[in-house]
């Protein structure tokens, strides 16, 4: 076996991940743990500076209710979510962010994150939910303060590790095991309570760009089903596993739309001119009652554009010119409160992308595109799980407390599994978080977890035979490839192992062609899934012939084999639900219709690590009364 | 190449324990050639897996001697156009050059508060009671007086 150093990390609470909402569970645990003297570590595979899903920076707030000021209820936001996701939310857990969200973006703004107000000093709306900022430090500020109340507690942040397995003791999670990607080193974190929020998932499906674009995803390459492998190995009980998201942007390089569409008014039409939500209205009617109410969902936005594009009518357009002379018309009569306004205009939408998409600022450079002369394209992204924003993916989590529901078993945000908690893209049927309520929910998880170890808290036991046996697997593709290299003249072809980079696009193919992504036009059918599986079967079989040449190469190995997982639980659930009921996620062609009394329900799956059998299950709708 | 590194700027980050692309990278994907054996020259950085550049520039933003840029992807992007960051301690300026030619500057606020100065609590009064509805820094973060319930 390859031979690695054995560093073995003892703590109260391991936090695993340093997005955004693992700085929310490290923000807020801290200041628990300080109280009761208990110890914090968090550990993130990257730099917390930059790291995770907002790296980049974001140019809005997503979530922010307004309860102080009487803008919206935490009720409204219920229904708002409950609308989008076709009836398929957690209400609980939607309820239980969006009541805390509005102190989270308080303290960010306290932090130093520029978000706009205007002349009465009230916040910018974007949209009825959506807050402009500055955001290009966004990330920054946060890691700080999760920095800062980590230092102040007296816990530890290692940076540089990439976690890959959980350690259990039964049904009870008490640590986790990975490797540096800095120096050959393999870590063994043991803890009473362990915070999974490692987010979410991109490159299951195969991208658009397979060149040297090939990362250019929407959502980050490095997302790579980390937090799902984890909380699955784990034996948690995860839902919405069908629940990918699909985001319609500009076409190539996945700048935002947010501003065109909400700020700037601007509509969308096909190469024929006509806008397919006006056009195609009538569709609507066959995803009742979610299609006829405000807003129209997003995966039925997503679909009406699909139609037209599958109808030959595309490319798609976003109509910047049209939106930008229609704000400018308000000026006519003024021509210098006009060029002003243009300025400022302008600066809005290049901000738009820089903060957070500058490779839509260097494409639309490079096509001289001029947005107040001529439209630009669009289209839908690669399919990405990410249970933050209009999809659903994650683990089934314990519910709030003070909420009379089904759904509690302890402790909020625990999962299945007892003293494993997730938030964010880690945890299932609570969408539209965003940036905000993820942070948000890490905080509300982070201070469960705390409570946890102060109830039930035991010294964890770890077997360590077990511990020698995940290092032995994990370390493997490093031995293989170091058995084998020199039997070929070229050591990337080699009948003994297959290298990541091949393993990954052959899992991107299945998924594509197989489970309904771009090529396939977003659709599948039973027969497709199950062929799928045979081949996800082969797949999984030759995971452990991965090989890798060194530290970096091995973290590829581990990414590939989590979102092999993330790829079959998505597969199993797409099989299982015998509906379409997000038509502009996924289309399943031999049941083209929602169907409301057998699945008004969610779709929950568990592996059973005893077994290695998967279990499928329907879980009721809860709605809060009244609501 | 999505970032890249100019050979003639890129000192290593010389004397220090790490090189600040290195560093920074969230997709662990830039490497410091210490001997040259990699072929891309000592004490020379390079991006290891171009394929997997996110083109997030924190590596271009981080860099002491403005040795590393963007290049649009290859395999869209027509060539000609660059977005060039310079990033202070509270603002940050971009120049976008065109294929055209033609130049656009635009500076944005990066934060309002001193580096490094982020309180947790954010000033805010806290409590004791971790059996409540209420996180550490609530109801007052909220600017309410109680935590929402439902009705």
């Amino acid at each position: 076996m390859a031979n690695f150093e054995t560093v073995e990390v003892s703590t109260d609470l391991l936090i695993l991940g340093g997005g955004f909402s693992a700085c929310g569970a490290a923000t807020e645990a801290a200041y628990w743990a300080k109280k009761n003297g208990l110890k914090v570590v968090m550990v993130d595979k990257a730099a917390i500076d930059r790291s995770g899903a907002v790296a980049m920076g974001l140019s809005a707030i997503n979530q922010y209710v307004g309860v102080k000021d009487g803008e919206n209820t935490v009720e409204d936001y219920v229904r708002y979510v409950r609308q989008d996701l076709m009836g398929i939310s957690r209400e609980d857990l939607v309820y239980n962010i969006a009541r805390h969200v509005d102190s989270t973006v308080h303290m960010f703004e306290k932090w130093g994150l520029n978000i706009w107000t205007d002349e009465e000093g009230k916040y910018v709306h974007e949209g009825r939910w959506q807050l402009m900022i500055n955001g290009e430090s966004y990330k920054i500020l946060i890691a700080e303060a999760a920095k800062n109340a980590i230092a102040d507690a007296g816990g530890e942040i290692i940076e540089r590790i990439f976690i890959v397995d959980p350690l259990m003791d039964g049904n009870k999670c008490v640590g986790a095991v990975g490797f540096s990607t800095r120096e050959d080193k393999f870590y063994v974190f043991k803890a009473k309570a362990v915070f999974a929020g490692m987010g979410g998932a991109v490159h299951v499906f195969r991208p658009r760009s397979v060149g040297e674009g090939f990362g250019r995803s929407w959502y980050p390459p490095f997302n790579s089903a980390s937090t799902a492998y984890f909380t699955i190995q784990a034996g948690a009980e995860m839902t919405c596993q069908e629940v990918r998201f699909i985001p319609v942007r500009f076409k190539d390089a996945y700048g935002p739309v947010g501003a065109w569409f909400l700020l700037f008014k601007s509509r969308a039409i096909s190469s024929e001119g006509g806008d397919y939500m006006v056009v195609r209205v009538d569709e609507l009617q066959n995803w009742a009652p979610y299609g006829l109410a405000k807003p129209i969902p997003a995966n039925l936005r997503n679909y009406l554009g699909m139609l037209d594009v599958e109808a030959g009518l595309g490319p798609l357009y976003m109509e910047t010119d049209e939106a930008i002379q229609k704000l400018a018309d308000a000026y006519k009569d003024d021509p210098k409160a006009f060029k002003k306004k243009m300025k400022e205009l302008e600066s809005e939408a290049w901000e738009d992308f820089l903060d957070m998409t500058i490779s839509q600022a260097i494409l639309w450079a490079s096509l001289n595109v001029k947005p107040e002369e001529k439209h630009s394209e669009i289209a839908a992204c690669e399919p990405y799980f990410i249970g933050s924003h209009s999809g659903a993916s994650g683990a089934w989590v314990s519910g709030p407390e003070d909420l009379d529901t089904p759904y509690k078993w302890g402790y909020e945000n625990m999962t299945t599994v007892d003293a494993l908690f997730t938030a964010g893209d880690g945890s299932g049927a609570s969408s539209h978080k965003f940036s905000s309520g993820s942070h948000t929910e890490g905080r509300i998880a982070g201070k469960a977890a705390i409570k946890y170890i102060l109830e039930k808290g035991q010294e964890p036991s770890v077997d360590m035979a077990k511990v020698e046996e995940l290092k032995k697997k994990i370390l493997a593709p490093i031995d293989l490839f170091e058995t084998h290299k020199g039997e070929f003249t070229d050591p990337e072809v080699n009948t003994h192992y297959v290298m990541p980079r091949q393993f990954l696009h052959r899992l991107q193919k299945i998924m594509d062609e197989y489970a309904g992504g771009v090529t396939s036009a977003f659709k599948t059918s039973k027969s497709l899934l199950e062929r799928g599986l045979e081949l996800m079967a082969l797949l999984s079989e030759d995971s452990d012939k991965q090989a890798a040449r060194d530290l970096h190469e091995l973290m590829r190995v581990w990414e590939n084999t989590q979102r092999m997982w993330q790829a079959e639980a998505h597969i199993r659930s797409i099989l299982f639900r015998e509906e379409t009921r997000w038509p502009g996620y996924y289309f399943r062609s031999d049941t083209p219709k929602m169907d409301d009394e057998n699945w008004l329900c969610f779709t929950n799956c568990r592996w059973d690590p005893g077994t290695g059998e998967w279990d499928m299950t329907k879980k009721d709708v809860w709605n809060i009364p009244g609501v | 190449m999505p970032s890249y590194v100019i050979r003639e700027k890129c000192d290593g980050c010389k004397g220090q324990d790490r090189t600040a692309c290195m560093y920074i990278c969230p997709n662990d994907l830039m490497v410091l050639d210490v001997d040259g054996s990699a072929g891309y020259g000592e004490m020379k950085a390079y991006n290891r897996d171009p394929q997997m550049c996110w083109e997030c520039m924190c590596c271009v933003k981080l860099c002491p001697q403005q040795a590393m840029d963007v290049r649009g992807y290859s395999d869209f992007v027509p060539m000609g156009a660059s977005a060039t960051p310079l990033r202070g301690t509270e603002d940050i300026m971009w120049t976008v050059k065109f294929r055209d030619g033609s130049i656009k500057r635009f500076k944005f606020t990066t934060r309002t508060t001193p580096e490094g100065s982020a309180d947790p609590l954010a000033g805010f009064p806290t409590h004791d009671d971790i059996n409540s509805n209420a996180l550490a820094t609530e109801p007052a973060s909220a600017g309410l007086d109680a935590v929402p319930t439902p009705k």
